[in-house]
């Protein structure tokens, strides 16, 4: 393999790291808070809301817009390390 | 001033605002009409996206059926928000950097084959076309509304407006029409929002009004005061819902994968210049489509408990007079079966003697709440820019089907790219017509069908691109077996059970629900025909030859985001 591959392999599989640890989130927000454990949640009251209800018809969406920010700043500094950017 | 003087003067204004901008960013050349030269900026981008992206069902229907489902209306707004995650960590930016004009573009290459090609745009030609006659019905129903035309009339002036900008301007048209739709829409969504949320709650921010206390001075929470009344009248908790936690699990996880893979979107982000560009305006579509997202849910919780306020045993003759124009439409119909004279809404259907179309929450909303003439005619110029917006979005991407993916790449490679651009402006041209005609006689499958577009979007697209860029052996076999059966499961599960086809009926058949495999709904079973694709395509690659050395070279460019040239079609 040469140094051109080792770097492509090497930034590709941190970029997969972090695919798996954002979207650990996405699904943790909405199918779990927002759908399985929403029962659960709906226990405890935020004001008005109930939490599981909150989290299905507001919170998930709030942390789905961070999610991609996050993803882009992730990346952004990736792509430098690797000299990537342009 | 009335409302019709104002809606006439907010529409005009409008509509002339995107005649002026088609006219100044014409398209001249393939580049120009299919992806807009390359070089629109994230923000620029963003806004077109999400303009793109909310149609007609997001402005006008999705509030209402929140405010009648309640907690079921999450799959929608989980569903068709968190899809912009998939599509942003998994599909934009290596797409963007692959580099090509449409999505069968990147099918057919990836998967070196003509037939993979033509599958691809077979199922984008399904999925578009069912969509766009959905908007073309919108925007029919706000103009026989608001301007008192006959919704055919109103269907005919829709049609003129977007081939007019759709074939002279081209994605580049599109792009720039859809900034000043997302600005006309967003505000027209949130201005009677903010007045509601203030009128009901004293607080000026909907999404924060809809967990406070009412301020008629009971100190009652808004969402407990709706749940007493829900079960007052009979119906369910608003915040518990009526569906299975699985059901509701599959129609959000069908809502979000289609939304990946639905071509009208993903062929967005083969406009900007850098890979990155893709990234931060895939985040950038979501936090503006998040704002009407978040809204919604708040203006659903307002309406329903105004609109319970407002009828629930009340006398009819004293009813305001939205209630009678809407009468008028056909949309609110009354009908006194014990006589009283007063209005009984509630859940048996025995008793109940209000039928109220889910359609007319969102538009009558600001005069339920007695908002100046001027606010609702605002909200009639945003469903008109939400809908034009999405049906000229969804005609690019059936003009470039034809044009590009079959005319110049299967039947006549050797056509000049004028030739090609014509091509492209004919091909809009059939389709808004096609289009149009679906709008005035809609056959009665269509609002079922454009749910559904979702589910064959996920059934077909997201699994064979997604294997394309993260599974580097993933070959043709595989794909196409996956495409074909993924959405073949999932039109037979749709004719079977949302049709009735195989028991004899032409709509569901009552009690069909019982033979639901797993107790998965159609809207939901998206999900399943999209396993199946997966687990299949992997199962035929492992007995097929890998693909070409050539190909898993391009895996590998695409993986990386440095040096992504302009989009070309070559």
């Amino acid at each position: 393999m040469s140094e051109k591959q080792k770097k492509a392999s090497a930034y590709w599989k941190e970029n997969v790291r972090y695919l798996f640890i954002l979207l650990a989130i996405w699904f943790a927000v909405s199918y779990g808070a927002g759908i399985l454990f929403k029962d659960t949640l709906n226990e405890i009251k935020m004001g008005g809301f109930e939490l599981g209800f909150w989290f299905a018809q507001q919170g998930s969406i709030y942390v789905f817009v961070i999610l991609i920010f996050a993803y882009v700043r992730l990346m952004n500094s990736l792509d430098k390390k690797y000299g990537y950017d342009e | 001033m009335d409302v019709q003087t104002w809606t006439y003067l907010l529409v005009g204004i409008t509509f002339s605002i995107y005649i002026g901008i088609a006219i100044w960013s014409r398209a001249g050349s393939t580049n120009d009409f299919y992806v807009a030269g390359g070089g629109v900026s994230p923000l620029a981008n963003g806004m077109a996206t999400a303009a793109d992206w909310m149609s007609a069902a997001s402005f006008i229907s999705m509030a209402g059926i929140i405010s009648f489902a309640g907690y079921d209306g999450s799959v929608y707004l989980m569903g068709w928000t968190g899809g912009y995650v998939l599509l942003a960590l998994l599909l934009a930016p290596y797409l963007r950097k692959f580099g090509k004009f449409t999505v069968p573009d990147f099918i057919g290459d990836r998967y070196y084959s003509k037939t993979a090609r033509i599958v691809a745009v077979i199922c984008a030609l399904i999925v578009s076309f069912t969509y766009v006659a959905g908007q073309m019905r919108g925007v029919g129903v706000v103009f026989s509304r608001f301007l008192e035309v006959d919704i055919n009339t109103g269907v005919i002036i829709g049609m003129v407006i977007v081939l007019f900008y759709a074939v002279l301007g081209g994605m580049k048209g599109i792009t720039y029409t859809q900034v000043a739709q997302y600005c006309v829409l967003i505000f027209a969504f949130m201005v009677p929002a903010i007045f509601i949320s203030i009128q009901m709650t004293g607080n000026p921010i909907p999404q924060l009004g809809m967990g406070s206390r009412l301020n008629d001075g009971s100190g009652i929470y808004l969402l407990d005061k709706l749940n007493g009344l829900s079960t007052e009248l009979g119906f369910a908790e608003y915040t518990d819902g009526k569906k299975s936690t699985i059901d509701v699990f599959m129609i959000t996880l069908a809502l979000m994968v289609g939304t990946a893979g639905l071509p009208h979107v993903i062929v967005r982000f083969f406009t900007v210049k850098r890979v990155r560009d893709a990234r931060k305006s895939a985040g950038l579509a979501l936090l503006l489509i998040a704002i009407l997202y978040t809204t919604a849910p708040a203006v659903s919780v307002f309406a329903r408990t105004n609109m319970i306020n407002t009828v629930s045993n009340k006398e009819y003759t004293a009813m305001p007079e939205w209630f009678k124009n809407w009468e008028t439409t056909g949309l609110l119909a009354f009908d006194d079966k014990n006589g009283d004279g007063k209005i009984q809404y509630v859940a048996d259907p025995s008793k109940n003697e209000l039928t109220v179309d889910r359609d007319i929450m969102v538009l009558a909303n600001p005069e339920i709440a007695n908002l100046p003439a001027w606010v609702i005619a605002l909200v009639a110029a945003g469903g008109l820019a939400a809908a034009l917006s999405t049906a000229a979005g969804l005609l690019l991407v059936i003009s470039a089907s034809v044009s590009h993916d079959l005319i110049k790449k299967v039947f006549v490679p050797s056509i000049s790219e004028k030739g090609e651009l014509w091509a492209a402006r004919g091909a809009a041209t059939v389709a808004v017509v096609i289009a149009g005609y679906f709008g005035i006689n809609p056959p009665g499958f269509v609002a079922a069908v454009v749910a559904l577009a979702f589910g064959l979007a996920a059934a077909s697209f997201f699994p064979a691109i997604v294997l394309g860029i993260f599974y580097k052996k993933m070959n043709k076999e595989g794909a196409i077996a996956g495409m074909v059966v993924g959405i073949s499961l999932m039109l037979f599960y749709m004719l079977k059970f949302k049709f009735g086809i195989f028991d004899g009926g032409k709509e569901a058949v009552p009690g069909l629900e019982k033979d639901w495999w797993f107790g998965i709904s159609p809207e939901g079973f998206g999900s399943v025909a999209m396993l199946v694709n997966f687990i299949l395509s992997i199962a035929i690659m492992k007995f097929t030859p890998p693909p070409p050395e050539n190909v898993q070279e391009i895996v590998e460019d695409i993986r990386i985001p440095s040096g992504a040239g302009e989009a070309t079609g070559h």
